[in-house]
């Protein structure tokens, strides 16, 4: 049985961010006292103001920055294909199609496209993009292009998914889409995401968990969770269940901001 | 924009606006080759009858007649000087190319290598060539490589600064992203750093291929037919001195067509490099 299908207590842990403190510049503490456990098959949204952390948090846990004290430990050890990133901008390569872009993990392995085509031909047709294989970035819409970014995020089947406000960018529309159609793949795939957001609205509907980071300096200071069952659709969206959790979200968001000012 | 509005398409309406659009484009196609052939035939006109109603002397001012006639005349003469210099520029060019790639590549991988070396390189390039030739034609024993090497102290700067910035510009998440995935070296020039600076080598290699014509040209002028033999700019000076001044004007235009195509082959190489993705070698519809 897959991880996500398990209740939220029985699932095993997958990476353990202990008393976190990371500091800037000897002077600015971006992070202070942060603890995180997030287990396989969870959703985990940070939700917060600008400048809590969020981004921080992912990029140590994605090893681009190193924590001041505090450990990050992963179950069984870390090794490089562990992670997927979706970052707030599509960043493909432009002279790149698709299909190449999606290609990249692999080729950084030292993989030949063609002995990965199955798994991009997979990524792609998952995310709904079958017939774009040579398409470039540039012909893409932006909904699109973060298409093409989640395939390649999915395509070597990371243990952990990381995605920092991916659709911000997206107007409402696509940005509903683009949240109904990672919660499918999501259950396609039974990935463990951690995403970063500053809207409620998404991270309810996405999340079996939700931190409220306050900032200055960045911590968690509520913890909710949506015990609402997937496969989550319109009615979730339009119930009177996601309309409370938003409010509690919500309430636990204003209790950070104001304890940052 | 979406990938459908690329496929040809053929509307059975067409409204007043796009009737107007087409025209104006279609307009515009003929405009962009007849109003500069019209400049030339009028320019060429008016030197002719200048030169016939004021009764120039041919030594000061030479007709076109008489230039067309010299550059026929000549051409046993012209044809040869003018591969003379057109290997000259073409070798200074390709070595501009390399070494302009290959030191660019040095001081994006080693930034003590860029500290210590870009100066000079500034240095190389601000100090006017005319200036270095005479000392390259005393300190370097073969006249050939003296003027080679001038050509290449010119051309090879915009090459070395372009494809620098060029290397330096890969987009910040995508670098992040070459890290989170365990990026050699290697890789990272190969597949992030060298894509995202042709755009900006190919820029440099416009500028690079008509300083190497001037490089060469100045490099026959004070070098002169010691060291590549008789090329276009060795036999205009010749020309001058002769008061053939029918061939120094066929020589000149001569000159000005290698420019001209060399900046053309430049342009196409460009484009036929940059054409699927790049946004300056895609036409917008609108």
């Amino acid at each position: 049985m897959p991880a996500a299908r398990l209740p939220l207590s029985q699932r095993p842990a997958l990476l353990n961010m202990t008393h976190v403190e990371k500091a800037f510049g000897g002077s600015v503490v971006a992070l202070k006292d942060m603890s995180l456990t997030v287990n396989e098959g969870d959703f985990v949204s940070l939700l917060g103001p600008s400048g809590c952390g969020k981004s921080t948090v992912l990029r140590l846990i994605s090893g681009l920055l190193h924590t001041t004290s505090g450990t990050i430990s992963w179950a069984g050890g870390q090794g490089t294909d562990d992670l997927g990133v979706v970052f707030q901008e599509p960043t493909l390569m432009p002279w790149a199609t698709a299909a190449q872009n999606v290609w990249l993990p692999f080729r950084l392995r030292g993989q030949s496209f063609a002995s990965a085509e199955a798994e991009i031909a997979d990524a792609l047709r998952l995310v709904g993009l079958d017939h774009f294989h040579d398409a470039y970035p540039r012909a893409l819409s932006g909904g699109m292009k973060m298409r093409v970014a989640i395939a390649r995020a999915m395509v070597t089947k990371p243990r952990l998914i990381l995605m920092d406000e991916p659709f911000a960018a997206l107007d409402e529309i696509t940005r509903f889409k683009l949240n109904d159609d990672l919660l499918e793949l999501k259950e396609k795939i039974g990935c463990t995401v951690i995403f970063v957001t500053h809207s409620v609205f998404e991270s309810v509907f996405l999340s079996d968990r939700i931190m409220v980071m306050a900032a200055r300096p960045g911590r968690v200071i509520h913890e909710l969770t949506v015990p609402a069952p997937y496969p989550r659709d319109d009615v979730f969206r339009t119930s009177a269940e996601y309309a409370a959790h938003c409010r509690a979200a919500s309430d636990a968001l204003h209790d950070a901001m104001g304890e940052a000012a | 924009m979406s990938l459908a509005d690329q496929a040809p398409v053929t509307l059975p309406t067409v409204d007043i606006e796009e009737q107007q659009r087409a025209r104006r484009e279609k307009i515009n196609r003929i405009a962009k080759w007849t109003l500069p052939s019209l400049v030339l035939v009028l320019s060429v006109l008016g030197w002719h009858l200048y030169v016939t109603l004021a009764e120039v002397p041919h030594y000061i001012l030479p007709g076109p007649v008489l230039v067309a006639q010299k550059m026929a005349e000549d051409r046993a003469l012209l044809w040869p000087a003018m591969l003379i210099t057109a290997r000259l520029t073409l070798l200074a060019l390709a070595m501009a190319v390399v070494g302009g790639v290959v030191l660019a590549v040095a001081f994006t991988q080693s930034k003590w290598a860029e500290m210590s070396f870009f100066p000079y390189a500034v240095i190389l390039q601000v100090t006017p060539v005319i200036a270095i030739a005479p000392l390259l034609q005393i300190y370097v024993e073969s006249a050939f490589v003296a003027a080679l090497l001038c050509a290449w102290i010119v051309a090879f700067f915009p090459i070395l600064s372009n494809t620098t910035i060029g290397l330096k510009s890969a987009d910040h998440n995508l670098s992040d992203l070459f890290t989170i995935y365990g990026a050699t070296r290697w890789q990272r020039l190969r597949y992030l750093a060298a894509p995202s600076a042709l755009p900006f080598f190919l820029g440099g290699l416009k500028i690079a291929g008509g300083l190497a014509l001037i490089g060469a040209v100045v490099a026959e002028f004070v070098i002169g037919r010691a060291g590549t033999g008789l090329g276009l700019a060795s036999t205009l000076l010749e020309a001058s001195y002769r008061f053939n001044f029918g061939r120094l004007y066929a020589a000149l235009i001569l000159i000005s067509l290698m420019g001209v195509v060399i900046f053309a082959v430049m342009s196409l190489i460009s484009h036929l490099a940059l054409r699927k993705w790049h946004e300056s070698a895609i036409k917008r519809e609108r």
